[in-house]
């Protein structure tokens, strides 16, 4: 194996009540690998997140950033919640630079950082906007903004676009394919939506039932850029099946 | 773009929006006012006709043009009579302010102190204050202290708990969120918790301000050497009920016109919270 930019090493994490959610999860990252996570609803996908980010300590088990433990660390991850989270009392361009802000630099300077992204991410012209004028894609992307402006090393994507109308979300699976070739980002994203996960991903980790684990890394050998016509290729179809097995395996 | 530059333009925006929305929120205000007007109009109605056609003497039911008149003529005296009382509220008021938001963030930040203090809160709020203000006054005095502590004591209430359970409604999502960010817990307080929970400090904030002017008078009525609180009382002693129904109009007028100020400071300081 190559280099890698992120190890998730052996995470076990238990909340009160009678089973575990983490049961030795495993497997890295490479540096600029797009790695999507799937697993039944409840499984433990948002906790395995929440340890990685490092807003819930695990039991046991480490989360290696190039090499380094960063267990428990905030800074080496941008996270994206399930809900886009933004918050009416700031405008668009606000709500964009809370992290940068947040994190201490001049309301000015964070502006100035957030601003040119506003045209690839489709949302020219509504930097002054509420939230609440955004429609549903508009407001993911701005979610994702918020969070790839904080420039750190890698996304934590859980479900982004697990709220938006099929359309939506084909034109948003589209759109995040192009931003990730432009911006070279290490992305790990949660989603439940098999066929969003080989159409946006380097390999696909399947994690089992609670307790979790993973069950199965799948590489996705499709060629870059991803199209829309690939759907309907016998390869695609091929990763889809083998994917929905591996998820429908009795545990 | 300087914060300031920002913040100018914004308001500029909002501004803007509001010209806009002039026309149908004045008829929205007629539209929701209109009908309790009709109805204090024809209750107005009967009363005068009662009065009128019973023959009652003035002493035991004015009616409303006597009270009216005979307020009007005493205008100067129940004027001179106000201005105390809306200092009396204003101060309690702001006093009841500064202790309900240093109550609520201290709360908000020390885990501990929301336990040790609820319990006194819900306590404070069972104390008769009939039986109370006569003490304070002993203590106090008849200077503004007594009755600044009366009307903090009944008004404090509602913003202090709004104020708590405004941080503490805070989505744990939206507090994740931040800490991804690395905010510190005072960070988290100023970006999120705080300004979700204002929404809910103007809706104490109208509760309190209902309490704060009868609170006023009711202090007075205690012990004051002026007021309209002290005025009732008076009229009262000598049987001029027309005069003591016009210190009450004075009173609610003062109570519906501080309420409906809420709404203007609210969509002042949180634009943004979008209702009706
Ligand atoms: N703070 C917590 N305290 C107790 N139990 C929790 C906590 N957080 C999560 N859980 C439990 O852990 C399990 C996994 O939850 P999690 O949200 O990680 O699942 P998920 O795979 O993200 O689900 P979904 O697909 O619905 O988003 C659930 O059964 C949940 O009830
Ligand atoms: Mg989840």
């Amino acid at each position: 194996m190559g280099e890698t930019k992120v190890v998730i090493d052996d995470l076990r994490k238990s909340f009160p009540g009678p089973l575990p959610v983490l049961d030795g999860v495993a497997f890295d990252v490479a540096p600029g690998e797009f790695v999507s996570v799937i697993g039944p609803s409840g499984c433990g996908k948002s906790t395995l997140f929440d340890v990685i980010a490092g807003l819930e300590p695990p039991d046991a088990g480490r989360v290696l950033v190039d090499g380094e433990d960063a267990t428990g660390r905030v800074d080496p991850f941008a996270y994206m919640p399930q809900q886009d989270l933004l918050f009416p009392w700031r405008t668009v361009l606000d709500n964009t630079t809370l992290g940068l802000e947040v994190a201490g630099m001049r309301r000015r300077l964070a502006r100035e950082r957030a601003r040119p992204l506003f045209e690839p991410f489709g949302l020219a012209g509504f930097e002054d906007a509420r939230p609440r004028e955004l429609s549903g894609g508009m407001r993911q992307r701005a979610a994702l903004l918020r969070t790839v402006v904080q420039d750190r090393p890698v996304l934590l994507l859980d479900e982004p676009f697990g709220a938006l109308d099929s359309l939506t979300r084909t034109d948003m699976q589209t759109w995040l394919d192009g931003m990730r070739t432009r911006f070279d980002w290490t992305v790990l994203l949660i989603t439940h939506d098999i066929r969003e996960a080989v159409y946006l991903s380097d390999r696909v980790v399947v994690l089992g039932p609670r307790p979790t684990r993973v069950r199965r890394n799948v590489v996705i050998e499709l060629p870059r850029p991803r199209h829309h016509e690939m759907i309907t290729s016998p390869r695609f179809s091929a990763l889809e099946a083998e994917l929905d097995a591996v998820l429908r395996e009795p545990s | 773009m300087s914060p300031r530059g920002g913040a100018v333009a914004r308001i500029r925006t909002h501004r803007a929006r509001d010209s806009h929305t002039r026309r149908p929120r004045l008829a929205g205000v007629v539209g929701r006012v209109g009908p309790s007007l009709v109805l204090v109009l024809v209750g107005l109605g009967v009363w005068q006709g009662y009065v009128t056609a019973a023959g009652l003497r003035p002493q035991v039911l004015p009616s409303p043009l006597r009270v009216v008149e005979q307020g009007w003529a005493f205008r100067e005296e129940i004027w001179a009579n106000t201005v105390p009382t809306l200092q009396v509220t204003a101060v309690g008021f702001v006093a009841s302010l500064v202790l309900g938001w240093t109550l609520a963030v201290a709360v908000d930040f020390v885990p501990w102190l929301r336990r040790a203090l609820t319990p006194l809160l819900v306590a404070s709020q069972t104390l008769p204050i009939i039986a109370i203000a006569p003490l304070l006054i002993i203590w106090f005095g008849f200077g503004l202290l007594p009755k600044v502590v009366v009307i903090a004591l009944v008004t404090f209430f509602p913003i202090a708990v709004g104020l708590i359970e405004g941080f503490a409604a805070t989505d744990r999502d939206a507090t994740n969120l931040l800490r991804s960010m690395g905010a510190s817990r005072w960070r988290q307080f100023r970006y999120v918790r705080l300004p979700g929970a204002l929404p809910r400090f103007f809706t104490a904030l109208r509760i309190g301000i209902t309490y704060a002017v009868t609170g006023a008078i009711f202090a007075e009525y205690v012990g004051a050497t002026a007021g309209l609180g002290i005025f009732m009382n008076l009229q009262k002693n000598s049987f001029r009920t027309d005069l003591v129904l016009a210190a009450v109009v004075v009173t609610a007028t003062l109570s519906v016109t501080l309420f409906a100020l809420t709404y203007v400071v609210e969509r002042l300081v949180i634009p943004w919270n979008g209702h009706g």
